[in-house]
C-alpha cells in the first residue's frame, strides 16, 4: 500500500487522471477523440458530398474508389453551374433572402424593444401570440395567403415575401423578437430617462441608444435570418413560383432542369444524370452560406456570449 | 395632483408601448390570425378554386373523417412523424448537452471544433438534405449495411424496429438538428457562476455529483426551450413526410384544398399534443430534481 502514496505515482497519477488543479492526460486524449469522432460524424456528409462532386463517370461505376477519386473531374460542377443557371439563381437567391431579412431585422427589434421597455396591459397576452406564430405549422395558413396574393396579383413577386416580413410575421420572427427582448432587458434606465429630461422623443431613444447598445444583437439576427430565408424552401416555393427561382428551389427540381437541357436520348451515357453531378449541384447550392459563414464565423460562434439567445 | 400625473405619465408610457408593437398585432392578425381561421373555414368546406373566385360548399366533418378513416396513407405517415419525433427529441436534446458541456470548458482548437459543431445551422436545407439522404450519406456511417445489424433488425418486433432502423438511417441527421439546441445549452452554462463549481468541489463533490446536483438543474429551462424548439423545427421541415404529402393533397383535383385544410388541422393537433406531453414529461423531471 505504501507504494501508492510515493511521489512519484502521485505526480504520474496527476498528469494521468489530472487532480483539482488541471486536467489529466487521459481525460484530455477522451475529450480529443470525442470531439473528433463527433466532428468527423458531423462532417462526413459534406466530405460525401465534394468527393462524389469530383468523381468522373468512371469513378463513379469502379467499386474501389471509394473515397479517393482517381483524377480531379470538373465536368460535374460545369453542367451543375449551367442546370442551375448559376449567376441567375444565385442574384435572386441573395435578393430574396437579404431584403426581408433587412426589414424583418429592424421591425423585430421595435417590436422587442417595445415589449422590453414599456409597461402595458396585454404583453403576457403578445408573448404567448409570439409562441403561437413560432408553433404554428405553415401550411395552416399558406393556402388562404397564397389565394390572396394570387388576387392581387403578388404571386412569383418578392412582395409576397416582403410583406410579411415588414409586419414582423416573416420567417421565424418570433425567435428575432425574443433575441431582441432579451438584449434590450438589460439596458440601464438611467440613460434612457436623461435622454428623456433633455426632450428626446421616444423614437429617437430608440434609435439613438438603444440600436447602438444592441449591434451585435442586430448582426447575429440578421445573419440567421438570411440563412432561415436561404433555405427555405415551402413558402419560397409556393409564393414564388414562376416569378423568381432561388437556389434551392432550382436543386429541388434538379432532375427536371437537367434533362431539358441534356435530353436523356441525345447525349451519350457519361454525360447522363448522375450523382456526381447531383452533388455538384447541392454543393455549388450550399457554397456561398459556406463562403459566408467561414467569413463571419466569428458571430455565429460567439452568438451565444454577445446576445445571450435563450428563450426564457 | 401627483396621483393624476402618475396615471397620466402611465397611459403615456403604455401607448408609447402600443406605438412599438403597433405593427406586430396588425401583421398578426393578417398574416397569420386571418389565414388560420380561413384555412379553419376551408378545412370544414368543399372548396374548387376557379380563375376568379373560390366556391365553398359545406360539408361538415366529411375532410376530417376521410382523413382519419378512409385515406391510406395519412394516418401510418402521422403516426411515423410520431414515432420519428419522439426518437429525435431525446437524442438531440442529450447530444446538444454533451456538446455544450464540452465547448464550455477550455482546451486548444476549441474555435475549430465550434465552427464544425454549428456548421449544420448555416446549411441543412430541405433540398440539401433531400440529395443527402437520396445517396446515403445521412446514416450512421456504413452500420446499416453491416449483415448482422440488418438481420438485427429483422428479428425486431414491429413496433421496435421503426424507430430503431430511423435511428439508423437518419443518425447524422437527427445531429446535424442540434446546432442551436447547443448554442442555447452554451449559453445557460454560461451563466452559472464558476464560484459553485468550485465550492462544490472545495466541499468533496466529484465531477458526477456536480453534474447530477448544480449542472443539470441549472439547464432544465434551456431544456424545456430546447425541446419545443426541436419539436417545432422537425415538424415545419419541408422534407417532413407528412407536409409533403399534404402538400401534394393540394393540388389534387379529389379534394384539394379543403382537405389538405383539414389534414393541416389534425397534423397540428398531434403536434401539440408531443410538445405538451414532452413539456410536461420534462417538468415532472425537473420537479422531483428540485425536491
Amino acid at each position: 500500500m505504501q507504494i501508492l502514496h510515493h511521489p512519484l505515482v502521485e505526480r504520474t497519477r496527476g498528469i494521468l487522471f489530472g487532480s483539482r488543479a488541471h486536467r489529466g492526460l487521459t481525460f484530455t486524449i477522451v475529450l480529443y477523440l470525442l470531439l473528433i469522432a463527433i466532428g468527423f460524424v458531423y462532417l462526413q456528409p459534406l466530405l460525401f458530398m465534394f468527393i462524389t462532386s469530383i468523381k468522373s463517370s468512371g469513378d463513379l461505376l469502379n467499386p474501389m474508389v471509394q473515397w479517393v477519386p482517381s483524377e480531379l473531374y470538373l465536368g460535374n460542377y460545369l453542367r451543375a453551374f449551367r442546370v442551375l443557371d448559376y449567376p441567375e439563381t444565385l442574384l435572386q437567391s441573395i435578393l430574396i433572402s437579404v431584403t426581408p431579412s433587412l426589414l424583418q431585422t429592424l421591425v423585430c427589434s421595435l417590436v422587442g424593444y417595445g415589449l422590453a421597455r414599456y409597461r402595458f396591459r396585454g404583453k403576457s397576452i403578445i408573448f404567448v401570440l409570439l409562441l403561437a406564430t413560432f408553433i404554428i405549422p405553415p401550411q395552416n395558413t399558406v393556402i388562404p395567403q397564397m389565394l390572396t396574393y394570387r388576387d392581387l396579383g403578388l404571386l412569383g413577386n418578392p412582395l409576397a415575401l416582403i410583406l410579411p416580413a415588414v409586419m414582423g410575421q416573416g420567417y421565424k420572427s418570433a425567435i428575432f423578437v425574443l433575441i431582441f427582448y432579451q438584449s434590450f432587458i438589460s439596458l440601464p434606465k438611467v440613460l434612457e430617462e436623461s435622454a428623456r429630461l433633455d426632450g428626446a422623443s421616444d423614437l429617437r431613444i430608440f434609435f439613438n441608444i438603444a440600436v447602438p447598445s444592441a449591434i451585435p444583437a442586430y448582426i447575429v439576427a440578421f445573419i440567421f435570418s438570411v440563412v432561415w430565408y436561404w433555405n427555405e424552401t415551402f413558402l419560397t416555393g409556393i409564393f414564388l413560383e414562376g416569378g423568381v427561382t432561388t437556389l434551392p428551389m432550382q436543386l429541388s427540381r434538379f432532375t427536371q432542369a437537367y434533362e431539358n437541357l441534356y435530353p436523356p436520348g441525345t447525349v451519350n451515357i457519361f454525360d447522363r444524370l448522375n450523382e456526381a453531378v447531383k452533388m455538384s449541384g447541392t454543393f455549388l447550392n450550399i457554397l456561398p452560406l459556406l463562403v459566408m459563414y467561414f467569413v463571419l464565423q466569428r458571430w455565429f460562434v460567439e452568438s451565444v456570449e454577445m446576445t445571450g439567445i435563450t428563450g426564457e | 395632483m401627483t396621483n393624476r400625473r402618475e396615471i397620466n405619465l402611465r397611459t403615456r408610457e403604455a401607448l408609447n408601448g402600443y406605438g412599438f408593437v403597433l405593427i406586430w398585432i396588425v401583421g398578426f392578425s393578417l398574416f397569420t390570425l386571418l389565414p388560420l381561421l380561413e384555412t379553419l373555414r376551408y378545412s370544414f368546406n368543399e372548396v374548387t378554386v376557379t380563375a376568379t373566385n373560390i366556391n365553398l360548399e359545406f360539408v361538415q366533418g366529411a375532410n376530417f373523417t376521410r382523413a382519419l378513416f378512409t385515406d391510406p396513407n395519412f394516418v401510418e405517415l402521422l403516426i411515423g412523424y410520431a414515432i420519428e419525433t419522439f426518437v429525435s427529441v431525446p437524442i438531440v436534446l442529450i447530444f446538444a448537452m454533451i456538446i455544450a458541456m464540452f465547448l464550455n470548458q477550455n482546451f486548444k482548437f476549441k474555435g475549430v471544433f465550434r465552427v464544425i459543431f454549428f456548421l449544420p445551422i448555416v446549411i441543412t436545407s430541405g433540398p440539401v438534405i433531400r440529395e443527402l439522404t437520396a445517396q446515403g450519406a445521412a446514416s450512421a456511417p456504413g452500420v446499416s449495411n453491416i449483415p448482422a445489424v440488418v438481420e438485427f433488425l429483422q428479428e425486431l418486433p414491429r413496433a421496435l424496429r421503426t424507430p430503431v432502423e430511423y435511428l439508423l438511417t437518419s443518425f447524422i441527421l437527427i445531429l446535424w438538428f442540434s446546432g442551436v439546441q447547443i448554442l442555447i445549452y452554451l449559453s445557460s452554462l454560461q451563466k452559472v457562476d464558476r464560484s459553485i463549481y468550485e465550492a462544490a468541489a472545495i466541499d468533496g463533490a466529484s465531477s458526477w455529483e456536480i453534474f447530477w446536483k448544480i449542472i443539470l438543474p441549472s439547464l432544465s429551462t434551456a431544456t424545456v426551450v430546447n425541446a419545443i424548439f426541436t419539436i417545432v423545427t422537425l415538424s415545419h421541415f419541408s422534407e417532413n413526410h407528412v407536409i409533403q404529402y399534404i402538400y401534394s393533397q393540394t393540388y389534387n383535383v379529389q379534394g384539394g384544398i379543403g382537405y389538405a385544410s383539414a389534414m393541416s388541422f389534425i397534423y397540428f393537433g398531434v403536434m401539440i399534443v408531443l410538445l405538451v406531453v414532452i413539456f410536461l414529461l420534462l417538468r415532472s423531471r425537473a420537479k422531483r430534481e428540485s425536491k
